[in-house]
């Protein structure tokens, strides 16, 4: 019994050590739309700040029910600025935590080469069975694909051939595996050095949307987290902001 | 055209092998007696079709049923024949009445018909037609499982040990039944039985049956008396003889015939004329070689030896005898038969202690 | 309740309805062979139709996405025939559904089935019924409790099924977005209300039909183990 004491004692004490010389973990939530990048960010982040990060993606609206509902998340980036707003009114983040960390771009996109014209006249012509795109009631880029259908005059046509992915991650699905003809995605999903990876693309004018705006909050929990505040403040730096504009998104002038 | 049964089964079963070669007669009940294990039950499963043994001949008077060099082989459902399981295996979802008219219904084209009410009085159930099987005792169930197999309008009624699953109570509530049956019925029923009482009470026809071989086959009688038979069954050995009650004596005595003496039994119910069925045990019948004078014994029948044959009982034989034409068996001690020099040929006294009657 | 709450709640009715009925179909013949074959395929066939027990439904959704679309074997075989491609259409959710119900009809079902033995089917078959006579007239009344646990089961499955239909469904009304996508999505818009009148409507049902199949067969709810 006696040994088996020390061991214990011994393994514990090694355990706090190994805590106490690693670096701190941070939970984040992150919206579908940013997978890609942010997953190369947390990588480049764990290699200069030796902090980890621990990444959750899904949709924006199923977020904030857990978040307010008390999940463990520290940091959150959302798909849009309304939901943070709201958090923040709600006394879930740390006060001025909030701020905009990219700018969503709106794409119509097709797996299959030129299927999607420059100019988008293939929502006119209407040829398809299956549009695409995420549930407008919670995804921002399924609102903003409704905002760009309307402008452009053709909801009403198009409507009956709607699909809704749950999130933009699932809207994406539909069309890579080719069981809707076409779709609206995060121009993020199908970007990459430039220009799009695969199928056809048109990139939708900004004039056809309202921005989505991307806002990132450091929550209430993560507020005495060295590694949660690191981490928002590295999605400022130079080397983050050149991964997210690489995957197609804007980004706001720095002050 | 012969009404008779012919059977030829080979069919291995891992290490058992069945094999039989037969003619039974086309009336009357046949015995399949052996013991567990001697194949009875796999030959009446054989025979219905349940199981099929590659290369057998199976056929009821002039229907074949199986003749497999011959490409035959017809399925249990297209096969007029009635079975009754050990368990009444009665269909739970259905009254009595619908487990009878299951084969009725079915049957229904058949020209040999026996119709429910018959058949219901027949077997004592007709006050229990609209009752559930959960609801009746082993020995009713029984009874409605043999109804309902005759209901089919068999031309051949297969029974594996009816009474096998039933106490002793319940045996000789059914017994009667069957007896019946076997004075109404014109088709021939194999009867597959371990139970020596069973076979000596019903049967008129013996089939004995060891590892899946016949060892004799024959008229009840005939083959019971056969003192040559292994010794597992001689020791249960005895005899059966049909006789017709005569007289009732004023001493409480009633006087059965036979076709070559007559024995005295204790005062029976029957009416002169009834047929009686009864049973003597060879442990039962003891030797002499004058006519016992000062004897308490009241059947005493001069016979002849004609064989002699040792049992598995050391220190014992089995004489057989016959009275006339008729047989019968005395188990006594080698000693005995030493000292009184019981050889075939020679003429005896049988003083028999008692006799069993089985009806 | 909203015109779209109920347009959900018909809907899911009427795919449970429709599946349990094709599982009725489907799923008797493969529990009968399954409870009497010798066969060696037994235990493979056994372990396909068991196996939407253990896959997470999002695995049997994607896979039935990638195969019923333009591109995967079924797509195309539905595309020659005229069919179209099955994903975001009520036929393909039906598909779908009856796939992942499938264990839950099959399994009573080959129990009951195994439970009744060779003896009522050799006794059915001396009395002169044929082998598709004893089936109708001794198998499945005496499989009752089976064909009641199994339908009930895979009408609640049914109706609780979330994953596959998210993956192939595409959240249509009235052509596949059902009760629990519905809640789902009231969830995310932080419709709160709504989702409570739903879920506790779904939670009632799910309730009524468990107490119902316990109480009619206290043995049949054991599905699965």
């Amino acid at each position: 019994m006696a040994r088996h004491g020390i061991t214990l004692s011994a393994l514990l004490s090694s355990l706090l050590l190994a805590v106490a010389a690693q670096a701190d973990e941070v939970q984040v939530a992150i919206a579908a739309n940013f997978t890609t990048p942010m997953q190369q960010i947390a990588a480049e982040f764990e290699k200069d700040t030796g902090h980890k990060a621990v990444l959750s993606f899904g949709a924006t609206g199923k977020f904030y029910a857990q978040i307010s509902n008390g999940a463990p998340f520290e940091v959150f980036l959302s798909a849009d600025d309304e939901t943070p707003a709201r958090l923040e009114k709600e006394l879930l983040i740390a006060p001025q935590s909030r701020f905009t960390y990219a700018i969503g771009k709106l794409v119509l996109w097709s797996a299959k080469e030129g299927y999607v014209d420059a100019w988008g006249e293939v929502l006119k012509a209407g040829e398809f069975r299956h549009l695409s795109l995420a549930n407008p009631k919670t995804a921002p880029y399924g609102a903003a694909a409704i905002e760009t259908l309307k402008k452009l005059g053709v909801l009403e046509r198009v409507e009956p051939r709607f699909v809704q992915g749950e999130n933009i991650a699932q809207a994406h699905q539909f069309v890579a595996t080719g069981n809707a003809e076409l779709g609206f995605v995060a121009l993020s999903q199908v970007y990459k050095e430039g220009k799009i990876t695969s199928g056809s693309a048109w990139i939708v004018p900004a004039n056809l949307y309202t921005p989505i705006r991307q806002d990132a909050v450091l929550l209430a929990r993560g507020k005495n987290n060295r590694a949660a505040t690191t981490l928002l403040d590295y999605l400022k730096s130079g080397k983050a902001r050149a991964i997210i504009k690489a995957y197609g998104y804007e980004l706001v002038k720095t002050n | 055209m012969s009404r008779n049964v012919r059977v030829r089964f080979r069919l291995e079963r891992g290490d058992f092998c069945l094999d039989i070669d037969l003619e039974l007669p086309g009336r009357g009940i046949t015995a399949l007696f052996g013991h567990s294990g001697s194949g009875k039950t796999t030959c009446l499963r054989a025979m219905a079709g349940l199981e099929r043994a590659a290369g057998g001949f199976f056929s009821v008077g002039d229907e074949v049923w199986q003749d497999e060099p011959n490409g035959i082989f017809v399925p249990t459902h297209c096969r007029a024949l009635g079975y009754v399981f050990q368990e009444a295996s009665l269909f739970p979802h259905l009254s009595v009445q619908g487990n009878m008219e299951f084969g009725l219904k079915r049957a229904a084209s058949s020209k040999q018909r026996y119709d429910l009410a018959t058949v219901a009085d027949l077997l004592g159930i007709a006050s229990l037609l609209s009752r559930k099987p959960a609801g009746l005792s082993g020995g009713e169930r029984q009874r409605v499982a043999i109804a309902r197999a005759l209901l089919a309008a068999p031309r051949l009624l297969l029974m594996d040990e009816p009474l096998a699953a039933l106490d002793f109570r319940r045996k000789l509530e059914i017994l009667p039944y069957l007896e019946r049956l076997h004075d109404e019925l014109s088709i021939p029923v194999i009867y597959v039985s371990h139970a020596p009482d069973e076979v000596a009470r019903l049967a008129d026809h013996l089939v004995l049956l060891e590892d899946g071989k016949v060892v004799a086959s024959g008229p009840l009688s005939e083959t019971l008396a056969r003192a040559d038979l292994p010794p597992a069954f001689a020791d249960d050995a005895g005899v059966v003889l049909e006789t017709t009650l005569s007289t009732h004596e004023a001493d409480n005595l009633s006087q059965l015939d036979f076709s070559d003496g007559h024995l005295y039994v204790g005062r029976r119910p029957e009416a002169p004329g009834s047929r009686l069925r009864c049973r003597i045990h060879a442990r039962d019948v003891s030797l002499a070689l004058e006519r016992p004078r000062a004897s308490s014994i009241v059947n005493i029948l001069p016979a002849t030896v004609t064989a002699v044959a040792a049992t598995d009982t050391p220190g014992h034989v089995l004489v057989q005898l016959r009275v006339g034409t008729t047989p019968l068996l005395a188990r006594i001690t080698e000693r005995s038969q030493r000292e009184l020099a019981i050889t075939p040929g020679q003429p005896v006294w049988a003083q028999i202690k008692g006799v069993a009657l089985l009806a | 309740m909203y015109n779209a709450d109920l347009g959900a709640v018909w809907l899911t009715l009427k795919l449970a309805s429709v599946v349990t009925l094709l599982l009725l179909l489907v799923g008797t013949p493969i529990a009968w062979w399954l409870a009497r074959t010798h066969s060696r395929l037994k235990g493979a066939v056994g372990a396909i139709v068991s196996l939407p027990l253990v896959l997470p439904p999002t695995v049997l959704g994607f896979y039935l996405l990638v195969a019923m679309g333009p591109k995967g074997p079924v797509g195309q075989l539905t595309e020659a025939l005229g069919l179209g491609i099955l994903p975001f259409t009520f036929p393909g959710l039906v598909i779908a559904s009856v796939f992942y119900s499938l264990p839950f009809m099959v399994q009573p079902l080959q129990n009951a089935f195994a439970a009744i033995g060779e003896r009522p089917l050799e006794v059915a078959a001396t009395l002169r019924a044929s082998p598709w006579d004893r089936f109708w007239s001794v198998a499945v009344p005496l499989a009752r409790p089976g064909f009641m646990a199994g339908a009930i089961m895979s009408f609640a499955h049914t109706v609780g099924e979330f994953g596959v239909v998210l993956m192939i469904g595409g959240n249509i009304p009235d052509q596949t977005r059902v009760v629990s996508v519905q809640i789902y999505d009231h969830v995310e818009a932080l419709e709160y209300a709504q989702a409570h009148g739903l879920a506790g409507g779904m939670l009632a049902f799910s309730f009524i039909v468990l107490l119902t199949l316990y109480t009619l067969n206290p043995r049949a709810g054991r599905v699965g183990q």
